[in-house]
């Protein structure tokens, strides 16, 4: 579809269910194209391409809220969609809080290029992707007797999106991305430990092609037979790729709706020290080329930077439109774009190097963490460090403790920002973390 | 953006794609009802038999060995409760058709979310890629495999109005604030959803399938003394209206009061390796993850399964059978056909102690050269088929209940859950302990909350010493999720001894 399509849709649902009946709207029509080639043994094990549709519509009608979704966009089949759609909506409870964000909030048009489109990856050559994983594979089919499997894929993804609301709000966004990656399992004397290396960019001149299956090689044949140590509390050292996984639940206590629904361990805690004073996070979205880059979040408000946690501090939350009602607090952004770190001066080999003795993680295995309270706990993988050397892999453990000590615990920052998604996460060193081992 | 595959599974709600309600006044596109035969769902997915084996045969024109046409329609509600009213409302139209094509073991798959012939062919020829010769293939006469009925659905979900729904929803709300005066807050989601499913493939095989699932669910918030504790109940079913009822009502709320309630009393326990009771029910997701995924044919038959040279040995103890079943009736993990249009069985894994199958799909029972098992499943038409569980369960063992826990003198047992996880090569798997009690001397005493468990699968089987005869499928809105794809299911078990996991907690 092109935009001016996207946007005679989207123009056509919101006439017809202000006609129904509806006293506000928004619309999203976003259409993708992706593809995905998988190799293994130096064939194609799967070849997928998809092209999609899809169609979000929020209504207002009397005070009353619903939201609804389609990928069925015949016209005849959509007007039916909207008029139930309208009708149902009449039967639900009133919430006063429900109304389209105040128009003078949103994104007005004229921002630079954020450079997250590559338009060149809708036109590449079949043949060449195919090329590109077989070559990840290559680089080490065959090179090493313990190798089990070895699947390789390349894939890449096109998305172009309208947003519209019945305010005034009409905006366009795009994002393009495109991946190579290998995946390799090896046979061990307890166990086939497994690793991947991928490489992902938005622009695909940006892409690193090469090195890959050996990267992916080299890391699984560190994992071979592993062992557990004994519990007890160590100093942790959690690799860039894997940090997010211990971010996540931090951000979604920041969330008005986790503070209005009680599951937030944040709640009130606006400028006070939530943190070690290393942590610095800024929430940037209009960085070039960010993955989470934007000119307006999913409401149509103005994307600006914000501080979130500065020297341990809480700054911000983030607040959409509809919770900073009900919560009486101003709104911000209903969630982050880029999450950036202030880092540090050492590199990953130079944290490890100021622990005696410790563990250093480098993946999750399953846990979770209480929204309520804090509590987390969690399966991990990595290796036990001593005096900043790898000493040998462990597996089948846990770490136990609680988000509002746990990040206080953080003593430094590496200077690595994870490069292949919107949390840009370093490597992190953390005092005293609870293991359960032997 | 870490695309390493993982596995897990968690109560829905979260992964089910967009959950809502509405239009029990959106039904299909042409105005039901749909006949029960193939001829009905060919109308009412707008296409002829002649068109099928046309593009069937599109499918085939590079010299592919087999074609398979996959169309769904899916329509979602889900209504939901905050701040004591119904108060919001989703509703999700899912439409189209994934047309595979195989040669050998390798996959050529695209979709079109509309069935004009256009669009069809125009997939058709992008899957029919995988292969690189040219050959003509002759349509064989189409057989029509008219599915059984698991189901029972009494009062389909799109003759209902959303102010039908409304009523037990209030009703669960009213019953859990009056259950307990710590209650602050309660959230309530119900979720319906219908399929219509049309397949057919290059062998002649038509079949077709109408697929309810429903859940109801809540999440109730206490406070005391500044303290605040959670707990989220549900049940999920392949039923129809009929699932709503007063009983329904009844049970979750006294669990919504029982399982929140009781976390005001709970600590982390002292961390490191002790013996594991599992209490029969949900404690099923120890058998999802410490072996059900590590026996998914397509992991074995690429080796990288910790289980692939383990066909016909014994792995545990003689009292140990796990089964695999996709035809428990009105059970969340039960289908007429898989997504490859295969009867659904009841396939044993473990028998006696001996691995006798693993869970397969088209693509691996070739491999193997064994029956498919009927475990093909899919998210969506968006997405290949591939092995998958359904209801996977243990039966009944010689040991009684009280007896087990009589005979651990340290260590910990586990009731309830959130979420699971396994390591397929190095067989390592996990699950989250929403609630359990320490054990000492044969006695449950202190209550624990919030840790998480790990250990090793094929020694956690091994270790399985004592298997109750109490089993007991939970009802829980269980979504497994594997190469990004989400499916439901269900699992039981009934009250087990492990020897020794690895249990989170803290050092003194």
């Amino acid at each position: 579809m092109t935009t001016s399509e996207k946007y005679e849709i989207a123009d056509l649902v919101i006439k017809h269910a202000l006609k129904c009946g509806a006293d506000e709207v928004a619309v999203a029509i976003s259409d993708s194209a992706s593809s995905q080639i998988e190799i293994r043994e130096q064939k194609i094990d799967k070849l997928q391409e998809s092209i999609s549709n899809g169609l979000s519509l929020t209504l207002y009608v009397q005070k009353k809220y619903s939201s609804h979704s389609t990928n069925h966009l015949k016209k005849a089949d959509l007007l039916k969609f909207v008029e139930g759609a309208v009708a149902a909506t009449k039967y639900l409870s009133e919430d006063e809080f429900r109304y389209l964000p105040e128009a003078d909030r949103y994104y007005k048009g004229g921002g630079e290029d954020l450079q997250t489109m590559d338009n060149s990856i809708a036109g590449l050559d079949p043949k060449q992707k195919i090329e590109l994983a077989r070559q990840a594979e290559n680089e080490i089919f065959g090179s090493d007797d313990r190798i089990i499997s070895i699947t390789s894929s390349y894939f890449d993804s096109v998305s172009s999106d309208v947003f519209v609301t019945s305010n005034g709000f009409k905006g366009e966004s795009d994002g393009s991305f495109a991946g190579l990656s290998a995946s390799v399992s090896v046979k061990g004397a307890t166990g086939r430990p497994q690793d991947y290396w991928g490489e992902y960019a938005i622009y695909f001149n940006d892409l690193i092609k090469s090195g890959i299956g050996k990267k992916a090689l080299e890391r699984t044949l560190k994992k071979l037979d592993p062992k557990k140590i004994a519990s007890g509390k160590y100093p942790m050292i959690v690799d860039n790729l894997v940090m997010g996984n211990l971010l996540g639940p931090f951000i979604s206590a920041l969330y008005g709706s986790s503070m209005y629904q009680k599951n937030s361990f944040l709640t009130g805690k606006a400028d006070t020290k939530v943190a070690s004073e290393k942590l610095n996070i800024t929430d940037d979205p209009l960085r070039p080329k960010g993955f989470g880059s934007r000119h307006f979040d999913a409401e149509g408000i103005n994307a600006e930077q914000r501080a979130i946690i500065e020297n341990g501090v809480l700054k911000n939350y983030f607040i959409g439109t509809y919770y900073g009602r009900k919560l009486k607090l101003p709104p911000t952004t209903i969630g982050p774009s880029n999450l950036v770190f202030k880092t540090g001066d050492k590199d990953q080999a130079g944290l490890l190097q100021s622990v005696k003795k410790g563990v250093f993680v480098t993946g999750f295995n399953g846990g979770n963490c209480n929204g309520a309270t804090g509590d987390f706990s969690y399966g991990i993988e990595g290796f036990l460090v001593e005096n900043g050397n790898l000493i040998h892999p462990v597996s089948e453990m846990n770490i136990s403790g609680n988000m509002n000590t746990f990040w206080n615990t953080l003593a430094e920052v590496g200077n690595d920002p994870y490069r292949f998604g919107s949390f840009l996460t370093p490597t992190m060193l953390f005092d005293n973390m609870d293991f359960s081992g032997l | 953006m870490n695309l390493k595959r993982r596995e897990f599974i968690r109560l829905g709600g979260i992964t089910v794609a967009g959950s809502m309600v509405i239009p029990s006044l959106i039904t299909s596109c042409k105005g039901i009802p749909v006949s029960d035969t193939a001829a009905g769902y060919m109308d009412h997915f707008e296409v002829t038999p002649e068109q099928l084996q046309k593009v069937l045969s599109t499918a085939l024109e590079r010299g592919a060995d087999y074609a398979d046409l996959y169309f769904e329609h899916t329509v979602s509600n889900a209504t939901s409760l905050q701040d004591k009213k119904v108060n919001s409302a989703y509703s999700d139209i899912t439409f189209g058709v994934g047309i595979r094509v195989l040669k050998g073991d390798q996959t050529g798959f695209a979709y079109a979310e509309n069935t004009s012939m256009d669009s069809m062919l125009r997939a058709a020829r992008t899957a029919a890629s995988i292969a690189e010769s040219n050959s003509s293939w002759t349509a064989p006469a189409f057989l029509e495999l008219m599915p059984r009925t698991l189901y029972n659905v009494g009062s389909s979900w799109e003759d209902v109005v959303i102010k039908d729904k409304i009523p037990f929803i209030t009703s669960l709300n009213d019953k859990i604030f009056a259950g307990d005066k710590r209650v602050t807050k309660v959230n309530i989601s119900l979720s319906d959803s219908t399929s219509y499913i049309l397949f057919c493939n290059s062998e002649g095989i038509v079949s077709w399938d109408y697929r309810p699932l429903t859940y109801m669910m809540a999440r109730t918030v206490m406070e005391e003394n500044g303290r605040i504790e959670n707990a989220m109940v549900s049940e999920s079913f392949r039923k129809g209206f009929e699932f709503l009822s007063d009983d329904l009502v009844e049970r979750l709320a006294g669990d919504a009061i029982s399982k929140t309630s009781r976390l005001f009393l709970a600590d982390k326990p002292k961390a490191g390796e002790m013996e594991v009771v599992m209490a029969a029910g949900s404690s099923g997701i120890l058998l999802h993850e410490a072996m059900g995924h590590s026996f998914e044919a397509d992991f074995n038959r690429k080796n990288t399964s910790i289980f692939s040279d383990k066909m016909g040995k014994k792995i545990a103890e003689d009292f140990v059978t796990v089964v695999d079943d996709g035809t428990l009736p009105g059970d969340r993990g039960a289908l007429n056909i898989d997504d490859e249009g295969v009867a659904t069985e009841k396939t044993v894994l473990v028998g006696n102690g001996v691995l006798t199958s693993y869970i397969h799909d088209r693509i691996s029972a070739k491999f193997y050269n064994v029956k498919p098992t009927g475990n093909g499943r899919r998210q969506d038409f968006r997405n290949v088929p591939i092995p998958r569980m359904r209801s996977t369960y243990m039966e009944n063992g010689p040991h009684k209940h009280d007896e087990i826990i009589a005979s651990v003198r340290k260590g910990i047992y586990v009731e309830d859950f959130s979420n699971g996880q396994v390591n397929i090569g190095p067989g390592d798997f996990t699950f989250f302990v929403k609630f359990g009690y320490v054990i000492e001397n044969g006695k449950l005493t202190k209550p624990i909350k919030d840790i998480n468990i790990i250990g090793n699968g094929p020694q956690a089987l091994a270790d399985i010493t004592m298997v109750a005869d109490n089993m007991k499928i939970d009802y829980g809105t269980w979504t497994c999720g594997k190469d990004g794809q989400g499916v439901p299911v269900s699992m039981g078990l009934p009250t087990v001894k492990i020897k020794k996991l690895t249990v989170g907690g803290v050092n003194a």
